[in-house]
């Protein structure tokens, strides 16, 4: 569980994190959402105590960071992915790490397996590739047994077998009940692991909400038609859950709640002409573009996005 | 619907889970470890040892080989084989004192600090780790290396005005403060480090301050040398293992003390940008 409150840092002019509200809940995958410099990485640090907030307040399951006795059992952060000192090894680094908590070294070797590092595990950390250090980052972050894992970017530079190896590794996570918490610029790669979203940009709330409202109301799922009798065809498509928009005197249509297909079949029950039946699915891309477009006009409204075209 | 699940499983899980808890004795640990699993530990300090032992046997055998030709530097002359055999102290404090700073300094190059910190939050117990296994560290490689000097050095200038043995006066209290003297300099180098978050920052202010200083302070006018000169770090230091003291100089136990003040004075400087500054 993270818990941010009013968060805000600044640098000097410049508001890299301005005002965020914000909570991360346990067993469920969070994505934290945002074009480059939208101030996720700071957040991030910020969670860790690593800077320390200009006002504002954020608390990890109850506590400010640094007020837990063992804080790699709260939180296991994979931040900047090198940070190590390239001399050290991967097993030396993780030991390292582990004795200021009395983590057995038992443990180190069960991480050590689980990012899959067995064979480079004696190896200076130096020579390791972008993925490889990039594993080396999220075993330091699950060296603790953490209730909540928060990551940074962690598919940047996986090749696909590693991608597809975090996925996995989030979604399991979450199903045991911990918090998950990751950042990404990429929202096609959100949609794939997370349930929720957090959405910034320069550094403000643009939306706190679910994949499944996202799309919604993005306009996702809606169907176009174009007929020559648009006012009968209304009349015959209404229904419950079922929203029919178009401006007057238009052939066109935009319908949601129906498929295509069932769209096409009661038009040729009615005997209704259509023109053009085509279904529109907006991607999650299109709807976090739109929405980060808008940073300034958007900012904060997060429960007009809720309610936004939500279908009467 | 994956909240529900979760709750299920929380309280299932929950009770597992062992109690760990970061104490002050285990960032000593951590700290420990960190030090010696890297090559460059090994190095540095072997060349600490080297530039100790060795300097001060080629100081010692070039003035048994001068002693009796007579054209002799009189300050050179003038030696013991005290002074001979801690004549590699200038150099090995160099080491010791820039592996001090990589100690610190090389945690901000590299980003390690940013996982060192989320393990410890606290920041503190870090700083007064580092500080305290690396000062230990140097403390035992200067010591070391300095009986290693002295008990070969004097054995080459025996028989000759400079030979001296362990029990005579001063010898002892003499090697043991240049031991001390180095393992301060190892404390004072991680403060550096600590403070200017910069390796090649550390290092600079490091040897500006044991080297280049008191060479600037001889163009001050020469009362205010006589007030000053005695209390910079390097004069004060070289006073605990000086053999002799004369009016210019402090005594060995003053000469700690200020010492001591001026790496509390480093130390404490760290832990201030430490605690306010973020990383």
């Amino acid at each position: 569980m993270i818990d941010a409150r009013r968060l805000t840092k600044r640098y000097g002019e410049k508001t890299a994190v301005d005002g965020l509200d914000f909570v991360v809940k346990p067993g469920t995958v969070t994505g934290f959402l945002g074009p480059n410099g939208a101030g996720k990485s700071t957040t991030m640090r910020m969670i860790v105590g690593l800077d320390a907030p200009t006002s504002g307040s954020v608390t990890v399951n109850g506590h400010p960071y640094a007020r837990h006795q063992a804080p790699l059992q709260e939180v296991g952060a994979l931040l900047e992915a090198k940070s190590i000192h390239p001399g050290r090894s991967a097993y030396n680094h993780l030991r390292a790490l582990a004795l200021t908590h009395g983590i057995p070294g038992g443990r180190v070797d069960e991480v050590i397996e689980l990012a899959g590092l067995g064979s480079v595990a004696k190896k200076r950390a130096g020579a390791f590739s972008l993925g490889m250090g990039q594993r080396l980052g999220i075993a330091a972050a699950l060296l603790g047994d953490p209730q909540t894992v928060m990551l940074d970017e962690p598919v940047n530079g996986l090749d696909p077998e590693g991608v597809l190896w975090i996925r996995n590794l989030l979604k399991g996570l979450a199903d045991q009940g911990r918090t998950v918490f990751v950042s990404s610029h990429l929202m096609s790669e959100m949609a794939l692991v997370a349930d929720h979203l957090i959405i910034v940009g320069r550094g403000r709330l643009l939306a706190d909400t679910t994949v499944a409202d996202l799309i919604r109301e993005a306009g996702g799922d809606t169907v176009k038609v174009a007929t020559q009798d648009p006012a009968r065809l209304r009349d015959v498509l209404a229904g419950p859950g079922v929203e029919v928009t178009g401006r007057i005197g238009s052939e066109e249509l935009q319908v949601s709640g129906l498929t295509a297909r069932e769209i096409g079949l009661r038009a040729a029950e009615h005997g209704i002409a259509l023109f053009e039946l085509s279904a529109r699915s907006v991607s999650l891309e299109e709807a976090f573009m739109d929405l980060t477009r808008d940073a300034v006009e958007y900012h904060g409204s997060t429960t007009g996005v809720d309610t936004l075209g939500r279908p009467a | 619907m994956s909240t529900l699940t979760a709750t299920a499983e929380e309280p299932r899980t929950a009770p597992a889970r062992p109690a760990y808890r970061v104490t002050g004795r285990r960032v000593l640990a951590s700290e420990w470890a960190k030090l010696w699993s890297l090559r460059s530990t090994w190095i540095t300090l072997g060349l600490g040892l080297l530039f100790l032992v060795a300097f001060g046997l080629i100081a010692a055998s070039r003035y048994k080989s001068e002693i009796g030709s007579g054209h002799m530097d009189r300050d050179f002359a003038a030696s013991t084989a005290v002074s001979l055999s801690l004549f590699g102290t200038n150099f090995a404090q160099l080491a010791l004192g820039v592996l001090g700073v990589l100690v610190t300094a090389g945690e901000y190059s590299t980003g390690l600090i940013r996982s060192t910190l989320a393990a410890v939050p606290r920041r503190l117990p870090v700083l007064w780790s580092k500080a305290a296994v690396f000062g230990l560290v140097a403390l035992v490689v200067g010591t070391l290396g300095g009986f290693v000097a002295f008990l070969i050095g004097s054995g080459i200038v025996s028989g000759t005005p400079a030979a001296m043995s362990l029990s005579h006066a001063g010898v002892l209290r003499s090697l043991l403060g240049a031991g001390l003297y180095l393992g301060l300099v190892g404390v004072i180098g991680t403060a550096l480090g600590a403070l200017l978050r910069s390796v090649a920052g550390g290092i600079s202010v490091l040897v500006a301050t044991l080297m280049l200083i008191p060479g600037l302070i001889s163009l001050l006018p020469s009362s205010w040398q006589n007030d000053i000169s005695p209390y910079l770090p390097s004069n004060a230091g070289e006073a605990m293992f000086a053999l002799t003291h004369d009016s210019m100089t402090l005594s060995p136990g003053a000469g700690l003390l200020v010492f001591l003040c001026w790496t509390a004075l480093a130390l404490g400087g760290a832990a201030y940008r430490l605690v306010r500054t973020d990383v």
